[in-house]
């Protein structure tokens, strides 16, 4: 009950936020907060640490950008077709690294995610160093202008809603409960019949799916896709954002993308603009050291021990 | 059906060897159906890789494993489980972050085969609380179906398992130290428990409290470095010199 307050008081400040703060700027912080929230589903909830998500991310940008400028094809298929792509590709990754525990997922996720990494820097489709610019918005449902920013803005807050929608849907459901019992106990997962292998494996392309919406959303936002979305940097910066939220809670990764996203944005501008990694690492460290769960994490401790 | 076989359960030369040591040593055992079977032995018998080879956590470097006549020795572990052959765990096997009931659930929500229903709410597995909360109730927690299971103590964990154990209407039950590191009071209750689960079903177990083993087993096998030492009924085997000095040392 008080989380479907808690989520309409959200929406509501999301549909007029765009009227106070610059609307490409929301848009950025949506694109990121869905790209977490989809990389908590494997991490928070899948138990697994996937080093390789930039792949995702950037890759479906790439397809999307391709889709949209080359084939002419209509926004919202552009999108969609970049975020299936993505989960093929989490699909192909996911049967190779699923097998494997702990830091050799990680190891593997991250060798495969250089790999198609090195393709996009030697590709010509993707414009390498440049980019894949001029990517056209195009039109919502055939007729809405989505070169005008606050259509665009009202645009990708519906995709944010509707896929935050379903992998909140996700983590409450059966098999979402399957997931949290091999992220518990493996073994004991297995003793109960469960192929835990498929069910990592369906929560990966899951991700991937997701996070590949949110690179493919971003790319259309900019007009552009371009190597630093694929690049390993991207892989880490979303972990750290998942961390900094909250692992494994619903809107803990979302918080942790706005944080950062807005640190980086005001802090480029400042004095400090050539030390953001080092500043972002410091948060990171003291979040690691002293707010283990996440700022939503320690909230939600700090709200159950005060009853 | 092979139900009229004696033997729910047989491993013919079951061996499993690490880098050169044996670890299981051609192992025949079997496994009178409807019997509460005890595998005993010192530390480092094997007894609990016998458990990991019967359930496919490990792979057996030779032999043979038969269930109700049926060869699994290739089968998985998952596959194993789906069969009717569900074991416990040596170290508490509980799921930490869910609740008690969860737990239950969890075992009982594979039979309505949506599992893999990630668009479907959780509230479509509500049908099971009837069910899960019978379970609970029968090894003492239904005051604790909502509690989270990570915070209860040991005693409590080891009751959950065996419910979710049951939640899996197992024909053959594999329990690995059911009563390690209880206290008094603890032990007994799992020892009624697992006599009041027995109906209906086969029980093989690893104990090391020879109490337990004697007021609940109809047969004793004594693992001694990964071999059968022997095999009979508790008087028997407890008064065969071998075992003491195996297995009892100085409480003979
Ligand atoms: N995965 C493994 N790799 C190498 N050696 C192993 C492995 N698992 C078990 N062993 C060895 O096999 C032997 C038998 O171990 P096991 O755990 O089966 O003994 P156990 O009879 O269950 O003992 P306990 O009563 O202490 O539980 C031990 O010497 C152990 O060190
Ligand atoms: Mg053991």
């Amino acid at each position: 009950m008080n989380s479907k307050i808690g989520y309409l008081v959200a929406i509501a400040l999301l549909l007029v936020l765009p009227f106070v703060v610059y609307p490409v700027f929301l848009m950025k912080l949506l694109c990121f907060a869905l790209f977490a929230s989809a990389f908590n589903l494997i991490l928070g909830f899948g138990g697994l640490l996937s080093f390789g998500h930039a792949a995702f991310f950037g890759g479906a940008g790439y397809i999307t950008g391709h889709a949209l400028k080359v084939w002419g094809l209509p926004t919202e298929l552009g999108i969609l077709f970049g975020a299936l792509t993505a989960g093929l590709l989490g699909v192909l990754i996911g049967m190779l690294a699923i097998r494997r525990q702990g830091i050799y997922f990680a190891m593997i996720t991250l060798a495969m995610a250089q790999m198609v990494y090195f393709i996009f820097v030697s590709s010509d489709f993707t414009g390498g160093e440049n980019g894949l610019q001029g990517v056209p918005r195009g039109y919502a449902l055939g007729f809405i202008d989505l070169q005008n920013d606050l259509s665009m803005y009202y645009f990708v807050l519906t995709i944010f809603i509707v896929a935050f929608a379903i992998i909140a849907r996700t983590v409450h459901s059966p098999f979402g409960q399957v997931l949290s019992a091999i992220r518990d106990n493996e073994d004991r997962a297995t003793s109960l019949g469960y192929d835990v292998d498929r069910y990592k494996l369906l929560a990966f392309v899951l991700s991937a799916t997701f996070a590949g919406l949110a690179g493919g959303t971003k790319t259309v936002v900019f007009q552009l896709a371009s190597l630093t979305d694929s690049h390993w940097h991207m892989s880490g910066e979303v972990v750290l954002m998942t961390l900094l939220g909250g692992l494994g809670t619903i809107v803990g990764p979302s918080v942790g993308a706005a944080i950062i996203i807005t640190l980086q944005n005001y802090l480029a501008s400042g004095p400090l603009g050539a030390w953001v990694p080092v500043v972002l690492g410091l948060i990171f460290v003291v979040c690691v050291l002293a707010f283990r769960r996440g700022v939503i994490g320690e909230l939600q401790a700090f709200i159950r021990k005060s009853f | 059906m092979s139900d009229a076989a004696p033997y729910i359960l047989e491993t013919q030369g079951l061996t499993k060897e690490f880098k050169g040591f044996t670890a299981v040593d051609t192992v025949d055992l079997k496994v009178r159906r409807h019997q509460i079977h005890a595998l005993i032995g010192p530390n480092g018998a094997g007894k609990t890789t016998v458990f990991n080879l019967l359930t496919k956590f490990l792979i057996p470097t030779r032999g043979k494993i038969s269930f109700n006549g049926q060869d699994i020795t290739k089968t998985k572990s998952a596959d194993i489980s789906r069969k009717g052959v569900v074991r416990s765990f040596q170290i508490s096997a509980v799921f930490p972050q869910m609740t008690a009931r969860e737990n239950v659930r969890v075992a009982l929500q594979r039979k309505l085969g949506t599992s893999f229903h990630f668009w479907r709410p959780l509230s479509s597995l509500n049908q099971l609380n009837e069910r899960a909360d019978e379970l609970l109730d029968m090894v003492g927690l239904n005051k604790f179906a909502d509690s989270v299971v990570g915070d209860m103590a040991y005693g409590r964990k080891r009751a959950l398992e065996i419910a979710t154990t049951l939640a899996m209407e197992p024909e053959l039950m594999l329990l690995d130290e059911p009563t390690q590191g209880m206290g008094r009071e603890d032990v007994d209750l799992v020892t009624q428990l697992i006599k009041k689960v027995s109906a209906d079903r086969t029980i093989l177990m690893v104990e090391h409290n020879l109490g337990v083993v004697s007021t609940l087993c109809d047969t004793v096998t004594v693992l001694q470095r990964g071999a059968v030492l022997t095999e009979g009924d508790y008087d028997t085997v407890s008064a065969d010199p071998r075992v003491k000095e195996a297995y009892m040392g100085k409480a003979a």
